[in-house]
């Protein structure tokens, strides 16, 4: 399997709180299902809740992409908009825009971009006000020390 | 003429007198928990002999995604079917639902779908963490995030 590439593509929906984590738990299985490490697995999965949740509180749909090889996995987050206003005070931990309604759900602890980098071996975010917001993040499958 | 000490059998006796008079078990089975906290299980029935060893409480599902390092049991209040999602990706064994709440069908269809345990308790949060610590679970080891800035921001400022 290791030659094999896999590629999964999710649309998620605005506001759409009843599937929240049903994209995220789906990589996990199909992930889990190709022999990817555990840990990989589990750092994806949380990185590709993290980048779901976002898409569904905040923005007005978007999609969630997952590649795999036998190297690393990497996660595309893109959404059409409407963009973040200061990214920098996004990345901070506890930081949030979140709606009262959303933390009723348990979500809007401001811990989503901290905990997607947190996560990552590489991890980019670009935004643009009114277009919308693009997520990039890598995770290897070998610790870089061990591949060179 | 020698007095034979060190006989490995009466420790071994030693011991388990008291792992049992003071708890020192490190784990529970989740059988053991519904009947000290008084539970009812909503589903996962066949994984009543499934051993807890840590635990994490929390209201919000974004502190239990980013902070967990290890394995744990959730004791929260959210009902909602997200947490069975989250369970789903940290691979949490079982989920404890505090204070009396009743957890939503949508819930209750995931977690059976997923096989995940949920019990339901009329106790606090507090009391609940209270009774499996005493018992012997553990807490988790947790990440702390800290600020890129200098300044120490409180991370729970509401």
């Amino acid at each position: 399997m290791d030659s094999e590439k896999i590629r999964l593509v999710y649309r998620i929906k605005p506001m759409d709180l009843a599937n929240a984590g049903v994209s995220s738990s789906h990589v996990k299985a199909e992930l889990q299902r190709y022999g990817i490490e555990e840990d990989v697995v589990k750092r994806v999965g949380i990185i590709c809740f993290e980048a779901e949740m976002n898409m569904i509180l905040y923005s007005v749909g978007g999609k969630l992409k997952v590649e795999a090889n036998s190297d690393a996995v990497e996660i595309f987050a893109e959404d059409n908009g409407p963009g973040i206003e200061d990214l920098e005070k996004a990345m901070q931990p506890g930081y949030s825009t979140a709606p009262p309604w959303a933390q009723d759900y348990g979500f809007g602890a401001g811990m989503g971009f901290p905990n997607m980098k947190q996560n990552s071996d590489v991890f980019k975010v670009e935004s643009t006000p009114g277009v919308g917001t693009k997520i990039h993040a890598i995770v290897y499958r070998r610790k870089r020390d061990e591949t060179k | 003429m020698k007095v034979e000490n060190s006989n490995p059998t009466n420790f071994v006796w030693l011991e388990r007198v008291f792992t049992k008079f003071y708890n020192l078990s490190d784990s529970m089975k989740i059988r053991e928990i519904i009947e000290k906290i008084d539970g009812k299980i909503v589903s996962g029935e066949d994984k009543l002999d499934v051993e807890v060893e840590r635990g994490f409480a929390a209201d919000l599902l974004s502190d239990v995604l980013a902070l967990t390092e290890e394995k744990a049991c959730l004791i929260t209040g959210i009902t909602g079917p997200q947490v069975i999602r989250v369970a789903e990706v940290l691979d949490i064994p079982l989920i404890i639902i505090a204070r009396g709440k009743q957890p939503s069908k949508a819930l209750v269809e995931a977690a059976k779908l997923s096989g995940i345990p949920v019990v339901l308790t009329n106790k606090t949060v507090f009391e609940t963490c209270g009774i499996l610590y005493t018992n012997g679970v553990k807490p988790c080891k947790i990440k702390i995030i800290q600020s890129s800035e200098e300044t120490n921001t409180c991370l729970n400022a509401d």
